[in-house]
């Protein structure tokens, strides 16, 4: 369980999360989703202790963020931010293995080359394993992102925008690969996304947030309404049940 | 790894090279048989031998030292010469000069050391207050502090008419490296070997903060270790032998090139390849314009100018 007390957080005079009070429950797929500039991924990256907060406390299983120490954390909750640049010169599988570090410090085990093959399989990236990051597609490297962070193996796995530079194929299956993980191996997953149909389909719970407030949260058939959706882009929306899903569209 | 004998071999010959190449008369063949008299004994002990080991462990050190710096920095272009490292560790040495002119070798070398991390924190501190648009800046920020900084020492030196003596210590020369003279060099090597200990961290800590704390990195803590790395490498190596520019440039972007960044593979190359081209650098400053020496790093200045500037247009071909 993710326990958000009083999460508040500004640069300069700019509040970018006021006060946000909420609590994320083991297991499923939490979506963050709200306009531009709502606080959605400094949110996330308060509760992945990546940026310290100026106020209010992030528990994970009982652990404070802000004073537990970082290789313990690391077991338990990983995270991905969105735009990674990276300047080191790494394979595939090199990166992929690092996800094994917080547990082996380097040192790879035969459980670990067993994770990491794993990873890679479920990314479809047995083939590229020894390429480097700088020789890939966009979205190939996306994809070894989000593998390494799967080798992590923690139970709590934040993704900032994981669909970023993914076509439909593999942005459906990323979100299929999040949902498994989900259910089959009792994940909690928790992502910020801009698509709110990816969000709709995907999702046990959606979280809104808008001008860095927690505007509402419920499962999508609560959030994904016209009238809900309205409120929190400002412009209008349709919504229509498509074999028991909810697609807005928003096409006016 | 049977690759990395073979280079190992290659820079063993290098240094056995090294050893017998100069004015006096020094031979393999004179030192095993016996003939060797005493001042050919001599020489070989106190000039040859520590000569060449200063080369080997001043070429690894600061090669390490360079790409301790470019995953510090995430940059491609940092390294001691181009951080301000170098500049201020030899404001440090002329203000041991100026002040203790006294004091032991490892002494100036502590002070050095301070200086040189005092002025690559700095060098730090502005990389992440300033927005950086393009990966060039970084050297360009490196470059500007290390004029400012050489700027003071050349006003000092100036007015304390201590001019000619720091073109002296500058100038990445290793004739004057005697028995004696040398030795705060080992220091450089155990901070070598200690960064190959922890060679996964610096790796990690190259993969950026928001990765390092996501994999549960103490990154405050690698950046302070790899600072006193780099700090205490370079001004060991200013002390005894004077900068050597470009070395920690020209061979961890070769290895990267080649082999990527993972330093648990890459940093024996990295001390090895580093070794080698001081080595080279050297041999080639002692026997082109000989019985005078050109220093090697002059030498090094001349090869690693080239290859920054190829390094930075094809930089500007990849980015068009």
């Amino acid at each position: 369980m993710i326990e958000i007390r009083n999460i508040t957080k500004s640069y300069d005079s700019t509040v970018v999360v006021d006060a946000v009070t909420l609590t994320l429950r083991r297991g499923g797929i939490t979506s963050i989703i709200g306009p531009n500039g709502a606080g959605k991924s400094t949110l996330l990256s308060i509760i992945a202790r990546l940026i310290p907060t100026d106020k209010g406390t992030v528990m994970v299983d009982g652990l404070d963020v802000a004073r537990t120490a970082g290789e313990v954390l690391a077991r338990r909750l990983s995270i991905l931010r969105q735009d990674n640049h990276m300047t080191t010169r790494l394979t595939v599988r090199d990166l992929v293995a690092f996800g094994r570090y917080p547990y082996n410090k380097g040192r790879p085990t035969a459980q670990d080359q067993e994770h990491i093959n794993k990873a890679l399989a479920y990314l479809g990236l047995e083939d590229l394993g020894g390429r480097f990051l700088d020789e890939l597609s966009g979205g190939q490297r996306q994809r070894a992102f989000v593998a390494m962070v799967l080798c992590q193996d923690t139970d709590y796995m934040l993704f900032d925008e994981p669909l970023n530079n993914l076509d439909i194929r593999h942005a459906v299956a990323m979100m299929k690969l999040l949902r498994d993980a989900a259910r089959d191996f009792g994940k909690t997953v928790v992502v910020v996304l801009h698509d709110v149909n990816f969000a709709s389909c995907y999702s046990d719970q959606i979280i809104v947030m808008r001008d860095g407030k927690l505007f509402l949260q419920g499962p999508p058939s609560e959030i994904i309404r016209p009238d809900t959706l309205q409120q929190t882009y400002g412009c209008p929306f349709e919504v229509h049940d498509l074999g028991g899903d909810r697609i807005a569209v928003y096409y006016a | 790894m049977k690759l990395f004998i073979l280079a190992l071999m290659v820079t063993l010959a290098a240094a056995i090279v090294s050893l017998f190449v100069g004015v006096s008369d020094v031979s393999l063949s004179a030192l095993f048989s016996g003939e060797a008299d005493e001042k050919m004994l001599m020489v070989f002990a106190v000039s040859r031998l520590p000569r060449t080991i200063a080369l080997v462990l001043a070429g690894a050190g600061m090669a390490v030292a360079g790409t301790i710096m470019q995953m510090l920095a995430r940059n491609r272009f940092a390294e001691p010469s181009t951080a301000g490292t170098v500049e201020s560790a030899s404001l440090g040495m002329l203000v041991v000069l100026l002040l203790a002119p006294d004091l032991p070798v490892m002494m100036k070398m502590l002070v050095a050391s301070t200086f040189a991390l005092a002025g690559t924190s700095l060098f730090l501190l502005i990389l992440q207050r300033v927005p950086l648009r393009s990966p060039i800046l970084v050297p360009l920020i490196g470059l500007m502090l290390g004029g400012v900084i050489s700027a003071c020492t050349t006003f000092f030196a100036y007015r304390f008419d201590l001019m000619q003596a720091m073109g002296a210590w500058t100038s990445g020369d290793f004739s004057t490296v005697l028995q004696g003279r040398y030795e705060v060099l080992w220091i450089a090597f155990v901070l070598t070997v200690a960064s190959y200990v922890a060679a996964d961290r610096f790796t990690v800590a190259g993969m950026g903060q928001d990765f390092a704390t996501n994999l549960g990195l103490h990154y405050g803590r690698v950046l302070a270790f790899g600072l006193v790395v780099v700090s205490m490498v370079t001004a060991s190596v200013v002390v005894t032998a004077g900068i050597l520019p470009f070395i920690g440039l020209i061979v961890p972007n070769l290895v990267s090139i080649v082999m990527g960044d993972k330093l648990r593979h890459t940093l024996p190359w990295i001390a090895l390849s580093g070794a080698a081209l001081v080595l080279v650098c050297d041999i080639v400053g002692r026997t082109v314009n000989a019985p005078f020496e050109v220093p090697a790093g002059s030498v090094l200045g001349v090869i690693g100018s080239l290859f920054f500037l190829n390094m930075l247009l094809r930089r500007r071909l990849r980015a068009a």
